[in-house]
């Protein structure tokens, strides 16, 4: 019982971070159409992001989140305006090629930059409080940090797309295009407000799995299919959904490891996936794909 | 450097350049074609090579395998094991939007690069699989340039076989569902039929090319299964030398691999302390590569030139 809620735990740390990703990805499709492949990339660079800010001013780890939200949204626009942007009246496929390549010329930017060994924001083990009410359950202060203030980003998304004009102006876009274009949504601002979204809530994924676990080139291209198969669990391009199907993947990850081998965790998420492209490859929320 | 070094590293490079034209030729079927999506290249040619070497291999303890079978028995295990990972794929794909196949390939790429890492018992782990046979020992062509004239063998029956595919019926209908789906089925043709055909054939191909490389390599490890290897310069190649073009895919992996080899020249003479930068910076290179060719050049060094339709009868009118 202890060990099942102590995975819990994991799997809704986890699943934040697998919402921060898939809320990005799923709105990303929504608007432009594309499977976005280098989100996960997007997640290593702003983690990189907020490292260099924290050791250039001796700060602590958690200023790296607002300098890698911000950094971040900033290249994600300006990579939509000098590439993705030139291909957007092509086919959406091609854009998706696109991200691809983007996904290698990030990693491979930070790999020169911060090269390729595992780096930390701040060394040293943190204690974890120990709740003896809740069976010796072990909850390490950064999990709680981690899953309080993903729960406020997400809140702040919802305030957004329900509350501002932008944010309806993005629902109709993801809705019915061409009824959006028609009714003189300005598109062009949509498109940026995704990019700036996306690109924040990927850095926040970023610095939440580098102060989890540890900083590496490779750490968002590997974290892209569970972050893919969540957006897809909860219906692609549905941001909600994809908050959902962040928590189901995370806690499913962790509470496999009762049953197989930890380095089979990401089969889990592929294979919940499969199953869902089977059963409903619309998703939970039917989605827009 | 001497002229004996000079023709090895030509043999080397075109054995490999050879090697990746297959494979692009299996994309070009998939993608130029049919305009599916495959980010799980890597994979496929994985299976491949790990079938191939587990066939052909004298016993060992460590690992499945010993059943020493022929070169060529190797080769058609290969190519069979990818076609059924294709088969697997393609039918759970093959109704849904093209943006499910790239997320469902990547997805099966990551298994499977997974469970060579981790099931010791089939394929080594991470130790690797040594000791693979050359096919031509114990006769007089069992050189690098014996190896080459069998992947260049293989790389024309492969382009003979995607071209007549490509300018036959089938073809045809492969291309109608890439340029407007609707209509192809409108026509009456069943989408995901023909979606699933050309998917198989291209994994079929990838499977034969990892076959290829892991006799001429002679040893495996998951490490050279990483996506980038497999994956991403595969796409460079069919982009750059224009997609659904199958002269314009050998050419790409030609073209292509000529660049990322060069690069390799010139960052080799970088101090070995920045070996890691030296590669980042390879890739990076590539990757701009692509980005340019899509925003420039997005029909490739050879553009696609379907072979023009004439209706039935019409022949006959034109002589007259």
């Amino acid at each position: 019982m202890n060990e099942i809620l102590q995975l819990l735990v994991y799997g809704l740390v986890l699943g934040s971070v697998l919402a921060m990703g898939a809320i990005g990805v799923s709105m990303i499709f929504g608007i432009l159409r594309f499977a976005h492949f280098a989100h996960g990339d997007f997640m290593t660079l702003g983690a990189y992001l907020g490292l260099a800010f924290v050791s250039a001013f001796g700060l602590s780890a958690w200023w790296a989140l607002p300098a890698a939200m911000l950094g971040m949204a900033i290249i994600a626009v300006a990579i939509d305006q000098l590439i993705y942007r030139r291909l957007r009246r092509t086919q959406p496929v091609i854009l998706l090629i696109s991200s691809f390549g983007m996904a290698l010329i990030l990693r491979s930017l930070v790999q020169l930059i911060w090269g390729s060994d595992n780096q930390t924001y701040v060394s040293g083990i943190q204690f974890p409080w120990r709740l003896d009410w809740l069976g010796g359950l072990r909850l390490k202060p950064d999990h709680v940090w981690i899953v309080l203030i993903s729960s406020a980003l997400i809140v702040m998304v919802h305030l957004f797309l329900s509350r501002t004009r932008l944010g309806k102006a993005m629902r109709a876009m993801s809705d019915n295009m061409d009824l959006a274009r028609i009714s003189g949504i300005p598109a062009e601002r949509v498109i940026m407000m995704t990019w700036i979204i996306g690109g924040a809530l990927a850095a926040a994924a970023g610095v939440f799995l580098g102060i989890d676990t540890r900083l590496h080139p490779m750490m968002g291209w590997t974290t892209l299919l569970p972050i893919f198969a969540a957006a897809i669990l909860g219906g692609i391009g549905r941001p909600y959904g994809a908050i959902v199907g962040g928590m189901v993947i995370g806690i499913s990850m962790e509470m496999s490891t009762l049953f197989i081998s930890a380095s089979y965790k990401p089969a889990v998420a592929f294979a919940i996936m499969v199953i869902m492209l089977i059963v409903r490859p619309q998703g939970i929320f039917k989605g827009t794909l | 450097m001497e002229l004996a070094g000079v023709s090895s590293y030509l043999i080397s490079f075109l054995t490999f350049a050879g090697i990746y034209a297959i494979l692009v030729l299996g994309l070009n079927s998939q993608w130029g074609f049919t305009g599916q999506f495959n980010i799980g290249i890597a994979g496929f040619f994985a299976v491949g090579a790990y079938t191939s070497a587990i066939l052909t291999t004298p016993g060992s303890p460590a690992y499945l395998g010993g059943f020493g079978m022929p070169f060529l028995v190797g080769l058609a295990g290969a190519t069979l094991a990818s076609v059924a990972i294709g088969l697997i794929i393609g039918v759970i794909t093959a109704r849904l939007r093209t943006d499910y196949l790239a997320i469902a390939t990547i997805g099966i790429a990551e298994m499977i690069r997974l469970f060579i890492k981790n099931e010791d018992w089939l394929t080594n782990g991470v130790r690797g699989l040594a000791g693979i046979a050359r096919p031509l020992v114990g006769t007089p062509l069992d050189t690098p340039l014996g190896y080459l004239l069998i992947v260049a063998l293989f790389v024309v029956l492969a382009y003979f076989l995607v071209e007549r595919a490509y300018v036959s019926p089938w073809g045809r209908v492969l291309r109608a569902i890439r340029e407007n789906e609707p209509a192809t089925a409108a026509a009456g043709k069943s989408i995901a039929r023909f979606r699933l055909q050309a998917f198989v054939l291209g994994s079929a191909l990838m499977g034969l090319g990892g076959g290829l490389y892991a006799h001429f390599f002679g040893f495996l490890s998951p490490e050279a299964f990483k996506p980038l290897y497999g994956t991403f310069i595969i796409w460079v190649m069919l982009i750059a030398g224009g997609s659904g073009n199958n002269r314009g895919a050998l050419l790409g992996a030609l073209v292509v691999w000529g660049i990322w080899s060069g690069t390799e020249l010139l960052t080799g003479m970088l101090p070995s302390a920045y070996a890691t930068q030296g590669a980042a910076l390879r890739v990076l290179l590539i990757g701009v590569l692509l980005q340019m060719f899509l925003l420039t050049r997005p029909q490739g060094l050879l553009p696609e030139k379907p072979p023009r339709l004439t209706a039935k009868g019409a022949k006959g009118r034109q002589d007259g």
